[in-house]
């Protein structure tokens, strides 16, 4: 199990560092090697400012500015041919560069091309909707506001997607521990029974290889079965695990185990 | 009676039987576990297939229904998240009594995998368990054999006595 350590303000500072070796980026190669993404980063940069272009692992990437998003999808869908967004959403580079990514993964099926546009957001910062051309940005974008926090102007339906509308915090920043803040860890107690229950309630328990077999309260024991509450320090008494009584049930037939038949033929 | 033949004293003829109210009340019970149909997950489809021709869990009287009003048996089949957690229980709470629970599968005894921020960390922390079947999907022929263990349960309990949850809430 994790070692413990306190979740009461674990969110102000990043608590990720990369622990393992960390791989090597794909190569960049030079937009002008493609002359489809060529043409299209041409037609781009003629009316807005592209901050970085490269090509990696045959996609375009795109660096645009954050304010300039709605325009640059619109002019790709509308006159390069990319016209589906297969998928949008955020990465959490605070912790490195003290900004978030957002991206938005471009489909051109005439082309067979894709073209993955970027702009960096610094928190707290909110980005225009592009709903308005992609319905598919719409859940993206609430799904984006649900896990990263990043707020998304003049959508239609703007509310958290995954997580309970209630919910505090947004889980896939670097910041959000994997087994879930104070919050997180009572959210079903405290909603359902009140805050006054997580007494009796007790804590998660949150190892999996936890298992306490004298524990007769929260645990009915198949085969070991003692009354609600019951102490066994010493050792339990064992029980037959047969699922009918010693003296037979009432109305039911008996099962007998020397007269029935064992089908062992399966295509019978 | 007579044109039937029946041997009153041979063969257990008599069509009279002496027993206790615990005990008929029980075997009714115990014989006819409608249960909630409620899969939430992977444990959801081992149910369905325990409900199904193949292992047919209708010869046990387990028939499962879709209003817990009618349910007697809650078998929480599949990962419990905490956005569904008040769900369960507002329908555990709609359940007549006497109402019995059962945790299917590794997810809902303990969260299983989903040791997360998102995933109750065990159904008993909602609603009190009566069983708890191991395994990732259990077999149907665990939830059958569950089934049966519950039945043995209910007929050694007193028919009109206060149900003690495994959990005080």
């Amino acid at each position: 199990m994790r070692r413990y350590v306190p979740k009461d303000d674990v969110q102000k500072k990043a608590y990720y560092t990369d622990r393992y070796w960390v791989a090597p980026q794909v190569p960049k190669e030079k937009v002008a090697s493609d002359k489809v993404f060529a043409e299209d980063l041409k037609a781009i940069k003629a009316k807005f400012k592209v901050l970085d272009a490269y090509i990696q692992v045959e996609q375009m990437v795109v660096y645009i500015r954050p304010e300039d998003n709605v325009a640059v999808l619109e002019l790709m869908k509308k006159e390069l041919a990319y016209t589906q967004l297969s998928e949008m959403s955020a990465v959490d580079f605070l912790s490195q560069r003290g900004e978030f990514d957002v991206f938005y993964q471009m489909l051109s099926m005439s082309k067979r091309k894709r073209i993955r546009v970027k702009c960096t957001l610094k928190e707290g910062e909110a980005i225009e909707s592009v709903e308005k051309l992609f319905r598919s940005a719409d859940w993206s974008e609430r799904e984006m506001y649900d896990m990263f926090g990043i707020k998304v102007n003049n959508h239609p339906f703007f509310k958290r997607i995954l997580m309970p509308d209630d919910w505090e915090g947004h889980p896939l920043l670097k910041t959000y521990p994997l087994h879930g803040d104070e919050f997180a860890a009572w959210y079903e107690v405290d909603k359902i029974f009140g805050k006054e229950a997580r007494d009796i309630i007790g804590p998660e328990i949150r190892d999996d290889a936890a298992v306490d077999r004298y524990d007769t309260k929260r645990f009915a024991r198949l085969g070991h079965e003692v009354p609600y509450g019951a102490e066994i320090p010493e050792g339990e008494p064992a029980v037959k695990t047969e699922y009918q009584e010693d003296d037979g049930v009432f109305l039911i037939e008996r099962f007998e185990k020397d007269n029935s038949t064992v089908i062992t033929d399966r295509d019978r | 009676m007579a044109q039937h033949q029946v041997k009153f004293t041979q063969d257990g003829g008599l069509p009279v039987a002496l027993t206790t109210i615990d005990k008929v009340v029980n075997w009714g019970r115990s014989n006819s576990l409608w249960a909630l149909t409620y899969g939430l997950a992977c444990c959801g489809i081992e149910m369905m297939a325990s409900g199904a021709s193949r292992y047919d869990f209708d010869r046990f009287g387990t028939i499962f229904r879709a209003s817990p009003r009618q349910a007697d048996v809650l078998i929480i089949a599949g990962t419990l998240t905490k956005k569904h957690a008040e769900f369960i229980k507002r329908l555990y709470d709609q359940m007549t009594e006497p109402r019995w629970v059962i945790s299917m599968g590794s997810c809902a005894n303990t969260g299983g995998m989903f040791n997360t921020y998102a995933t109750v960390q065990g159904a008993d922390r909602i609603v009190p368990v009566d069983l708890y079947l191991p395994g990732c999907a259990p077999r149907p022929e665990t939830l059958q054999y569950g089934v049966m263990l519950l039945q043995k349960k209910i007929r050694s309990e007193k028919a009109i006595k206060a149900q003690k949850p495994k959990r005080l809430l």
